[in-house]
């Protein structure tokens, strides 16, 4: 009974282990240890929410609250909202703002906070990351119910080429995951990058068009703003789920894509190529 | 099947020691190293590293084979190497020389409870912890029942762990892993523990995953179970190996080695006392490791003083499963030799033996003239067994078995009974009833 689930690992099969050589086992590691990676997103959610009372609604209370805060600076500051009402504007730009950021933090750490699997066991070592990432997309699952709420509550619809919106949402994915796996294997050699990752949380907000529009930027800087992925992410979502005057800068958004593809594939290199040391260094 | 599953060719493992690691691998210094030197960064780099760089090599050209269905015993001394070469084996950490060649589901033990979260349950964590050893929700699941029973902490399944006994967290922890069924185990010193009746069962159920045709690597310190589980076995020495071969001959050269190559380390210190060799003799002087119980054991330290080593006190003592038995030492008595110097004997006769037949060990230390700087710590010199018929010596129970577990040391004693009756007892001779 127990053979069977073995899955394909055939007796016959041998497994070379060597100083140098790639692990050619590694892609068919990383499906064998699907479930692993399922588990530890699992254990993750439901160790966060144990012993609260309030229990998992602090994922819909985080976002709202942070809307909320934002919203008020932007009345004050009498912010344009590119002609939607400006927590509609916010909360649009937040949803993919806190997946980044909350990935970027949780993936950074999850290497470093798993040290006792990485020394003791083996399993692909990007199960680890990959699953803090997932932790963060249930929370934005979870702001964009709130975002519906109060699109609901401004009686707002729409327009037509929201359907694109996925699209935007996996570039989002791959953002978090591309970034998440540099900063997970940096941190588990460089420890200052547990004080980096605050700070550049932080300084991201303020340099991302969470709060202004992308089209208030002046012209001749607005390119080496879009070297940040999150300007042609944030702009995206914008364009979808909001329109009016919320347009496209493409150029910007075709460099924030090619950021990210080059984040995803450095971040994958990086981390392969580190990944042998972890349990030597961790 | 006799095909060979493991094969291990050349194996080395190098560390570098982190002395320098601390002071230049921050990113800070990273950074400046790079603004100082911005094109001959690699260069600096490599030769900075190589010149300052200590090195420590866990483990040199080891190579060893590992039949299918095998049990083999891994044992040395602490730092010895073990360790890093199940860590090999488990693909955990690279070697830097050499190749493994494995065929078959690997799955290790390095660690009990790996993986558990102190705020999940009993039952969350049964399934945390077997995904992470490499098990199959399936088969989890399908093992779920035994793997509780096996445990024995039904009734708190579904409490946090944090809430847990520390004995019934690892008998948890245990129970999960012991349930893996892969083609290759390698057991990295897990079975020490919980209590003596949970060690007992573990012991038991790895005798069974022996049995039952898996190939094993076991690594422990108890020569017990060593012993007792691995038909062969290696030993490693300072990252090579030492010795090869049936396992009680390894253990034999493990002992050996103990008294020998401890000592050896202990010359370059200022005493320059080695032991040379530890023999055990019985009454007739007979060199021998096997004792019967009322008979004498002589301890027999051949040692060679490479300089004038002034009033030393030797200590014995004599250790059974369930702790010291009984002792030697000139601390308390005061006959201690004035002085050691070139090689010679010190010998210990210990009269009547009033142990049960078990397995034993004999600990020496050696303090210097002052009684309380080491010339040598206790270590484990040498070990015997007792044997004996107990029925011979009286001893009419009906859970004869069960002397293995029982305490070693006897001592002539009499039952008083609630009749009137009067039953003496001792190891050495037959019962003598009185009746009143």
């Amino acid at each position: 009974m127990v053979e069977s689930d073995l899955n394909g690992f055939c007796f016959m099969d041998e497994m070379i282990i060597e100083a140098g050589h790639p692990d050619r086992q590694y892609l068919r590691d990383l499906w064998r240890y699907r479930e692993l990676f399922m588990f530890l997103a699992w254990r993750d959610l439901l160790v966060r929410y144990k012993q609260t009372v309030v229990g998992v609604a602090w994922s819909l209370i985080r976002p709202a609250l942070a809307v909320l805060v934002l919203t008020v600076v932007g009345k004050v500051g009498k912010l344009p909202a590119g002609g939607v009402p400006y927590a509609l504007f916010v909360a649009c730009a937040m949803l993919p703002w806190q997946f980044f950021s909350t990935a970027l933090s949780e993936s950074g750490n999850s290497l470093v906070s798993n040290s006792n699997l990485i020394s003791k066991v083996y399993f692909p070592r990007l199960v680890v990351p990959a699953s803090s990432v997932i932790i963060s997309f249930v929370d934005f699952a979870i702001a964009a119910f709130f975002l519906g709420v109060l699109m609901c509550w401004y009686h707002f619809l729409p327009p037509e080429i929201a359907w694109m919106l996925p699209g935007f949402v996996l570039l989002a994915f791959a953002a978090s995951f591309g970034a998440g796996l540099w900063i997970a294997a940096l941190m588990v050699k460089y420890r200052d990058f547990r004080f980096i990752v605050p700070f550049v949380v932080q300084f991201g907000l303020y340099a991302s068009p969470v709060l202004v529009m992308t089209s208030k930027v002046p012209e001749r800087w607005r390119l080496i703003y879009s070297l940040n992925p999150m300007v042609g992410i944030i702009d995206g979502f914008r364009w979808c789920l909001l329109g009016h005057q919320n347009v496209m800068y493409w150029p910007g958004f075709a460099l924030s894509c090619a950021t990210v593809i080059v984040l995803v594939a450095t971040g994958i290199g990086y981390f392969r190529k580190t990944e042998r040391t972890f349990a030597d260094v961790i | 099947m006799s095909d060979t599953v493991i094969r291990v060719e050349n194996l080395s493992k190098r560390y570098v020691l982190g002395h320098r690691r601390n002071r230049h691998d921050g990113l800070r210094h990273r950074m400046e190293d790079l603004l100082r030197n911005p094109f001959g960064w690699l260069r600096g780099r490599m030769r900075k590293r190589r010149a300052e760089r200590g090195e420590f090599w866990a483990l040199k050209d080891v190579s060893f084979e590992v039949k299918h269905g095998e049990v083999l015993g891994v044992i040395g001394r602490n730092g010895a190497g073990k360790s890093t070469l199940l860590k090999i084996l488990s693909r955990i950490t690279e070697p830097t020389a050499g190749r493994v060649r494995l065929k078959g589901r690997v799955a290790s033990l390095l660690e009990v409870g790996t993986g558990f979260h102190p705020e999940l349950t009993g039952r969350e964590n049964i399934y945390l912890n077997g995904a992470i050893l490499g098990m199959r929700k399936m088969e989890i699941r399908n093992k779920f029942e035994e793997i509780v029973a096996f445990s024995e902490v039904e009734k708190f399944l579904d409490t946090p762990v944090k809430r847990y006994s520390s004995g019934m967290y690892v008998r948890l922890a245990f129970a999960v892993a012991a349930h893996l069924e892969p083609e290759i185990l390698l057991v990295d010193e897990v079975l020490a523990v919980g209590d003596t009746a949970f060690q007992k069962k573990c012991l038991g159920k790895m005798s069974e995953v022996a049995r039952g045709g898996r190939t094993v690597l076991f690594v422990s310190h108890n020569m017990d179970a060593v012993r007792t589980l691995c038909q062969r076995g290696i030993l490693i020495e300072d990252g090579r190996i030492g010795t090869e071969g049936d396992m009680e001959n390894v253990v034999e050269a493990y002992f050996a080695r103990l008294a020998t190559g401890y000592s050896q380390r202990q010359s370059s210190n200022h005493y320059g006392l080695m032991v040379e060799k530890v023999t055990l003799k019985n009454d007739r002087g007979r060199e021998t490791r096997q004792f019967c119980p009322g008979e004498d054991l002589v301890v027999e330290i051949a040692f060679d003083a490479k300089k004038h080593v002034e009033k030393p006190y030797f200590q014995l003592v004599v250790k059974g499963n369930k702790g010291n038995c009984f002792t030697a030492n000139m601390l308390l008595d005061g006959h201690r030799p004035d002085y050691l110097e070139g090689k010679g004997l010190v010998s210990c006769r210990f009269k009547a033996i009033p142990l049960l037949p078990q397995r034993y060990t004999v600990i020496m230390a050696i303090k210097a003239s002052n009684g309380k700087d080491a010339i040598m710590d206790y270590s484990e010199l040498a070990s015997f067994i007792v044997t004996a018929d107990l029925v011979e010596h009286g001893f009419k129970g009906d859970f004869l078995t069960r002397v293995s577990e029982a305490t070693s040391v006897v001592i002539p004693y009499e039952w008083q009974l609630p009749d009137g009756t009067t039953a003496s007892v001792s190891l050495n001779c037959p019962v003598a009833l009185t009746l009143i």
